[in-house]
């Protein structure tokens, strides 16, 4: 497959370009840019989840911390260059605290999703109790269940006046998007990606070959809430607005969600599963016949039940059997979820 | 004094509120290694059982204990045989399915029962300590969760049907291999697990009230409960409830009950750092 | 397999069809009325009565004859108490459906989202809630009790009905705490004194704890502006230990979403509250709007406190149009700076000008059996916190919600 590296690349660059061009003909780049967040926030997941096999349920919490350390940041800085940059290693420092102590205490499968759900809540009480004027970060109150409204929003590098809002959002999100699957693509090339996802494989093997499995999951770990602090930011400038919401099990609830319905251990599905799911929620809030939980409910049961590797991987091997040749290699694009169920000793 | 014993009653209750949220749970978990992420909801549902109940001129106790586990069992035996029962052996699509079913139950019972809180009065009346009122209902709560422990230690370790369980639970392949049906073992358990879990949510219905979403309170604090409780299904269920009970109630009356949930959560984190397997993994072993 | 594949595929296909529809073109001899409301969700209590009010509201205007010799066409999304579809819809009502004016948002938190949205494009904006007060902004007009004309009111009348020891448990959110402080402005007015404060997230519904630690303190009344479904606990499990006939209780919310027919006869009877609206008021006004509620709704008597104060939003805003006889966003402030007033099922209704928030009346009540009994009435209170901070006629350009120092 490496040998077709290149020129898949190049047809992904004019692929998405073609599509940042188009799409807000036909969706208003506001919506769009809040979808192509949501997408961003999706990948971060589907990176750890898909490819280093930790199943966080707290990717909420980064995404909450992004969004909480951009608005702080740019309320007490009045500029936004700093505050983005620190909204995306305050999350991946705290990943990498958090990751340390699980991975370190060789926790695994279940109880590494109790602990990532404890820690979402944790934060999510803490915040949403926040409302009192004691809670003051520099210039910042945190407002508790109200959130922080009005704080500097993005701006040209150096130039604080000079606000990108509107369709320059979107642009930057989509570029943005790109730059950060780029970066996923690269990684997982790499021999730490290889070995990332010979850990989801099999662990014992990986460390019997020397790798220091603890480190590499902590650092992937890391990078992944990166990519979700990075998201949580550029949400907070979308919505000039951030509320402890952010970090509630719901939100969780719907990364989770996106990835199972995209298709996980792909880089793509968990985008599109993202984009398509959030876009729908937008769509069920012009009517009121059908109440909207119940809709989502029935097409997360649905997906497991029929289509558990998700639209994206379904619809590549779909396409192999209608019109690809047949290939050999067919079985190493094969997810091996599996592995990662079995709980009991 | 008549604080103290305000406080210890608040503790008890506490602890007997942890156990009964997370029995339902941890029968489907300890045996199934199934974890229903709709266990809020069953307990929503039990909850609405309850008070659908009560309106249509049903005495309170016999809609608690009854009507509500019964109802609530079925749709458990119902939800087993259409979702679950594919899913066996893999731990996270069971974990996505159940969360998908409890945002369709969120979603039905909205569209059945409105979203504004519905409840009963509770059936027993305060009563006086010295200069305190305490709520009689907690004695209630407390009574109804040691009677639950009691009978399933007892059908668990007295009883053939216990003991068919206790070896599904330690070696279902066996079992199986000696003539037991995991099939409907499994689908039994599903059974008594949405059972308790109706029971648990129609027991606290009358003192919190219910919307739609009240599940959502629950789920998390049951699921830490069980998983830190470890592989021990009753053991492990008292143990891990007492330690949270006690640690919440305790920064609850000290600080707020905002501490209170707070100390809790981190109490759970620091009790799986130290023991990965919950409590019973290390403590204990072997009991049930 | 393959079959349900399919038909997923085909289900896809018919979806984004849907999606890639044009929108349909609007005629352009209609008014358009954008709303945003929570009408699924944990707080459609909250907004599906507002929503039928609006519909009440426009309906009503309609079948008058329209304004300015046009209909009012609603246009109006669901945001499923979900404060980023909120920001979402706003751009959506004022970017594509270039609405003309727009009521909505129930939190505060939600007023916040969308409120810069609605300043930044000049779409004029409507907040019909009760809330904590403070706001100023010339774009926008709330016509909901602020803490001060419903707290003065109460505080007095509670504490003349029980005893000068007051104990406060709030909602821990901004509302809960301004309103926090204005109670204990208020005590101290009266000669009381507060013994305790206490803050509860919107989810804690345990209260175990707290009615043992109230007891320690021995308070003569307690005053709970708790907020949502799961503070609703409080009532109960207070009830449940027996404390009604010790300690007596007010209320600064509940009622607000129809609590009181939740609540029992036992459990409710004797809570002291204070609001605009009450279905128990023996008007010819709330008469006539009861009946045409149940007319428009099968029957239905779910109107509240905000459901009113929503239909009470629209009607002024028609009254500002009709002043101004014309649409424009800043004819129609200017109109209704003049300090319009309507006559709604709560009684007059007058627009402030200083702060465009709302003189209005404020009724004493007391909860029995699963009913707000009007026990006084005090007629056309100005908003006198927000005007302590907000003056719109010398500040026209301010833009910010204020944090009243007491």
């Amino acid at each position: 497959m490496s040998r077709s590296w290149g020129r898949q690349d190049a047809a992904t660059i004019v692929a998405a370009i073609v599509l940042i061009w188009l799409m807000p003909l036909l969706i208003s780049t506001y919506t769009l840019t809040v979808l192509v967040i949501y997408g961003m926030l999706a990948l971060s997941l589907g990176l750890i989840w898909g490819f280093g096999g930790i199943l966080c349920f707290g990717q909420a919490a980064f995404f909450g911390l992004g969004a909480y350390t951009y608005a702080i940041a740019a309320i007490n800085v009045g500029e936004s260059t700093l505050p983005m940059i620190l909204a995306v290693f305050v999350p991946a420092l705290f990943a990498a605290l958090l990751g340390a102590m699980m991975f370190y205490g060789r926790l695994t499968d279940v109880y590494l999703g109790v602990i990532t759900l404890v820690v979402t809540l944790i934060l999510f009480k803490f915040v949403n109790s926040s409302a009192g004027p004691q809670y003051v970060i520099g210039e910042a109150r945190l407002g508790g269940f109200n959130g922080i409204p009005g704080f500097h929003t993005l701006n040209i590098p150096g130039q604080p006046d000079e606000y990108i809002w509107g369709d320059a959002l979107y642009y930057v999100c989509a570029v943005a998007l790109l730059a950060v699957y780029f970066l996923v693509t690269w990684l997982l090339r790499s021999s730490f990606g290889r070995i990332a996802i010979g850990i989801r494989e099999n662990e014992t093997r990986v460390s019997l070959m020397g790798y220091d499995v603890r480190a590499r999951k902590t650092i992937l770990f890391a990078i992944g809430a990166a990519i979700a602090g990075l998201a949580g930011a550029l949400f907070a400038n979308w919505g000039e607005i951030v509320t402890p919401g952010l970090f509630s099990l719901g939100q969780s609830a719907e990364i989770i969600i996106w990835c199972i319905v995209g298709g996980l251990g792909t880089r793509l599905g968990p985008i599109i599963g993202a984009a398509g799911l959030a876009y729908l929620k937008f769509l069920l809030g012009q009517q009121s016949l059908i109440d909207n939980t119940l809709i989502m409910g029935i097409i997360l049961v649905l997906f497991v039940l029929f289509l558990p590797k998700g639209i994206v991987p379904a619809v590549a091997s779909l396409w192999k059997a209608s019109f690809g040749r047949r290939s050999g290699r067919k079985s190493a694009r094969r997810r091996h979820m599996r592995r990662v169920d079995s709980a009991n000793g | 004094m008549d604080l103290s014993f305000v406080i210890l009653v608040e503790i008890f209750y506490a602890v007997a509120s942890l156990a009964l949220i997370s029995a339902g749970l941890a029968v489907v978990f300890g045996m199934m290694k199934v974890i229903n992420l709709a266990h809020g909801e069953f307990m929503m549902m039990g909850g609405y059982a309850t008070i659908t109940a009560v309106q249509l001129g049903v005495n309170v106790f016999v809609a608690m204990l009854i009507i509500a586990p019964l109802i609530v069992g079925l749709i458990g035996l119902v939800v087993e045989r259409l979702v679950i029962r594919h899913l066996y052996g893999r731990l996270v699509d069971t974990m996505l399915a159940t969360w998908g079913l409890s945002l369709f139950f969120i979603g039905m019972a909205t569209m059945i029962f409105g979203n504004t809180t519905t409840s009963i009065t509770t059936p027993i009346t305060g009563f006086a300590v010295g200069d305190y009122q305490i709520n009689g209902y907690n004695f209630f709560i407390f009574f109804v969760s040691a009677v639950l422990l009691i009978s399933m230690y007892v059908l668990l370790k007295t009883t053939r049907l216990g003991l068919i369980a206790r070896g599904t639970m330690q070696r279902s392949d066996i079992a199986a291999a000696l003539g037991y049906s995991p099939d409907r073992i499994y689908m039994a358990t599903f059974f008594c697990g949405s059972a308790l879990s109706g029971l648990a949510g129609a027991v606290l219905a009358p003192l919190v009230g219910l919307v739609p979403t009240s599940g959502g309170a629950y789920i998390a604090k049951a699921f830490i409960t069980v998983i830190a409780g470890g592989p021990s299904l009753i053991v492990g269920l008292i143990s891990s409830s007492s330690l949270f009970g006690v640690v919440n109630q305790i920064f609850t009356f000290g600080i707020s009950p905002v501490f209170g949930d707070v100390a809790l959560l981190i109490a759970a984190v620091i009790l799986l750092r130290l023991l990965p397997q919950g409590v019973t993994g290390k403590f204990f072993k072997g009991k049930m | 397999m393959t079959i349900s594949r399919r038909k997923f595929v085909a289900a896809g296909a018919a979806l984004t069809g849907s999606m890639l529809l044009p929108r349909v073109v609007m005629a352009a001899d209609t008014i358009k009325l954008g709303s945003v409301l929570d009408t699924s969700g944990i707080f459609d209590a909250y907004g599906k009565p507002m929503d039928m009010a609006m519909r009440l509201a426009v309906d009503q205007i309609n079948a008058d004859g329209g304004l300015l010799g046009k209909q009012v066409e609603v246009v109006s999304y669901d945001t499923q108490s979900d404060m980023a579809l909120y920001s979402q819809y706003a751009q959506q009502l004022t970017r594509q459906d270039k609405v003309d004016v727009v009521h909505g948002g129930i939190l505060s938190a939600s007023r916040e989202a969308i409120r810069q949205t609605m300043h930044k494009t000049k779409t004029l904006y409507f907040y019909n809630v009760l809330y904590e007060g403070g706001v100023c902004d010339r774009n926008i007009f709330i016509n909901g009790v602020t803490p001060a004309q419903q707290v003065e009111a109460l505080v007095p009348y509670a504490m003349g009905k029980s005893g000068k020891k007051v104990y406060i448990l709030a909602a821990d959110y901004n509302y809960g705490h301004i309103t926090a402080k204005w109670i204990q402005k208020f005590v101290a007015d009266n000669g009381g004194e507060t013994v305790g404060v206490d803050f509860f997230p919107l989810d804690v519904a345990d209260f175990g704890s707290t009615i043992a630690k109230i007891q320690t303190v021995g308070p003569d009344l307690v005053i709970a502006p708790l907020v949502g479904g799961a503070h609703l606990s409080f009532f109960r499990q207070w009830a449940a230990a027996g404390m009604k006939d010790k300690i007596a209780l007010a209320s600064t919310t509940l009622g607000v979403g129809n609590e009181h027919k939740v609540l029992t006869a036992e459990e409710g009877n004797g809570i002291m509250v204070a609001y605009n609206y009450s279905q128990e008021l023996d008007t010819p006004a709330n008469n006539a709007f009861k009946k045409s509620w149940a007319d428009a709704n099968g029957g239905d008597q779910s109107m509240h406190e905000i459901a009113v104060s929503n239909y009470q939003g629209v009607l002024t805003w028609a009254e500002g149009v009709r002043k101004a006889g014309s649409l424009d966003r800043d004819a129609v402030i200017e109109a209704l700076e003049t300090g319009v007033s309507i006559d709604g099922p709560a009684g007059k209704i007058t627009v402030d000008p200083k702060t465009h928030h709302a003189v209005l009346d404020v009724h004493l009540m007391e909860f029995q059996d699963q009913g707000m009994r009007v026990v006084e009435t005090l007629p056309q209170r100005q908003p006198i916190d927000t005007q302590a901070v907000c003056d719109l006629q010398a500040n026209p350009n301010d833009n910010k919600q204020y944090e009243i120092e007491i």
